[in-house]
């Protein structure tokens, strides 16, 4: 990814020596783009939690719950597994997961793009509300439950109860599905959901996976109240 | 039982890292205290008694009693017995007689006394109080053996004491930690009672470690007990479960309480958040995974079904 001329310095923080606390306050109080690496995360929880500036985050090893949460506007990229929600709440930027993460990946995210280069466990996308997710592995069972906004992509296999209760997120799985969600359906793939579907494997830097391979899942609109004169403000 | 709670497993495949078993678990332990500050307890598994013989981890409350004393008295009753190992307010014995007739003994001599653990090389530690100071009242850092599994208690239901606390025995070799907590125990402990399984505690867990002992004896495999979870436990939890050769580890079909594993040439561990697994040695370069769901995992010198 290209660096922006205005990052600064880069910045090297050891969680061996200090806290996560003391990394934190630096991402949050630098307002200039930094290019920041985090070593010795041992799976520490609230790693580079609600930055709002462009840093560049780079994390090398293992990581605890929440990392990258609330994140706005920079990137993050952990060279390691991730344990439960990564990328929570998410609102810009992107999260990109070297490993597998664990469960409720990418919860209630608004905005920005979640790669996991591994799988992703249960609960991937629970209340996604705008953000696109992108996992080259499988993901677990409630995936995109109650998902109102954005995308999940999943290059290997979604788990039982798919989509459970989906709102208006799309979902694209190009393996099996062990089981769909209550008002979830698979949906005829047409040429926009191909280009959109592409464009989100080329900002994930997956070139090995094709947009024809996927099949497309979504809401049968008949679980929740829909009108739709109302479409326009979804 | 406990929302929180965590949960550690440990099984040493390279015999160089067995006397460091201890210290290893400790480690992970302290990992842990944050989610069980109430109370902790580990088992061991580690210099098995000869055949015909049975070792036996008593637990007193004070005043501490005369350990010395009561190894003569089951000498002299069952026809030979070790001295003591006294690990603060517990010992273990090495009796040469079978596990039964020494807990038959027990409850008729010395009804004080509370029965741990007995097997073959089972050595069960538990107490009320923050793990830390647990883990160096005991020396369990000094420990060594094979393989082990350990619990940090954070109660939710029913009291902080150390007959509440983790591992809970479920027959000779056999332990169970768990995280979670079960809906259905109440139900549950009066059918197994009527079975003739016995209960300490109103703890949801131990209903649990009761159930598997009741299914074992049955004559079910630990594989079969641990599917019959599946079916038959109404909650949330993720259980480890010690055997001679190894442990085996479940969740609940929702997964709502977490686990991770993580394996190398040295060791095979579980713990409830992997920041316990990171200060294993070569912890980074280890192949690392989350158990899935309703899944029965196994490890061992032997399989354990």
């Amino acid at each position: 990814m290209a660096v922006p001329d205005a990052i600064q310095e880069a910045l090297s923080v050891d969680l061996a020596t200090d806290s996560v606390r003391v990394l934190n306050q630096r991402l949050h109080s630098d307002l200039e783009p930094r290019r920041v690496q985090v070593m010795n995360p041992a799976g520490r929880h609230s790693i580079a939690v609600g930055i709002a500036v462009a840093h560049e985050v780079e994390i090398d090893g293992h990581v605890g719950y929440y990392c990258a949460g609330m994140n706005q506007l920079a990137t993050v990229r952990v060279h390691g597994n991730c344990g439960v929600g990564v990328a929570e709440n998410m609102m810009s930027g992107s999260v990109i997961v070297e490993g597998s993460a664990s469960q409720s990946a990418g919860a209630s995210a608004r905005g920005g793009l979640l790669v996991v280069h591994g799988d992703a466990s249960a609960r991937c996308g629970i209340s996604l509300k705008g953000a696109e997710i992108v996992v080259r592995g499988s993901v677990g069972h409630m995936s995109a439950f109650m998902a109102q906004k954005g995308s999940l992509v999943v290059c290997g296999d979604a788990g039982e109860a798919l989509g459970d209760s989906l709102y208006e997120a799309r979902l694209y799985v190009r393996g099996s599905v062990a089981e769909l969600g209550a008002d979830c359906v698979e949906k005829e793939m047409r040429t926009e959901h191909l280009e959109h579907l592409s464009q989100l494997l080329e900002r994930a830097e997956l070139d090995d996976v094709q947009a024809s391979e996927f099949r497309r899942y979504g809401s049968a609109r008949e679980l929740y109240n829909f009108h739709v004169e109302n479409l326009g403000s979804y | 039982m406990g929302c929180m709670c965590g949960i550690a497993g440990l099984y040493v495949k390279s015999p160089a890292l067995e006397p460091q078993l201890g210290e290893h678990l400790s480690r992970m332990l302290e990992q842990l205290s944050f989610r069980g500050p109430d109370s902790a307890g580990v088992a061991f598994y580690r210099d098995p008694a000869p055949a015909g013989s049975c070792k036996i981890s008593l637990c007193a409350a004070n005043p501490a009693p005369d350990w010395t004393a009561i190894g003569d008295r089951l000498a002299d009753a069952l026809g030979g017995a070790s001295p003591p190992r006294v690990r603060a307010s517990h010992a273990t014995f090495v009796v040469a007689a079978e596990a039964d007739d020494v807990r038959s003994w027990l409850s008729e001599h010395h009804p004080e006394l509370r029965l741990m653990s007995a097997g073959s090389s089972i050595e069960i530690y538990k107490e009320a109080g923050p793990p830390g100071e647990f883990v160096g009242r005991f020396g369990i850092d000094q420990i060594d053996g094979s393989h082990a599994l350990g619990h940090t208690r954070m109660a939710t239901e029913s009291r902080v004491t150390t007959e509440h606390s983790h591992p809970f025995s479920t027959g000779l070799d056999l332990c169970l930690v768990h995280n979670g907590s079960l809906s259905n125990h109440n139900r549950l402990r009066r059918n197994l009672r009527r079975e003739g399984i016995h209960f300490q505690t109103d703890n949801d867990s131990e209903v649990a470690a009761g159930y598997l002992t009741w299914r074992l004896r049955e004559g079910a495999s630990l594989e079969q007990a641990l599917e019959g979870c599946l079916e038959d436990l109404d909650g949330f939890y993720t259980f480890a479960v010690g055997t001679s050769d190894g442990f085996a580890v479940l969740r609940d079909p929702i997964a709502c309480k977490p686990a991770v594993m993580a394996e190398t040439d040295e060791w095979v561990a579980m713990a409830s958040e992997y920041r316990a697994i990171s200060v294993l040695p070569g912890a980074q370069q280890a192949v690392t995974w989350e158990p899935e769901p309703g899944r029965v995992y196994s490890w061992g010198r032997a399989p354990v079904a």
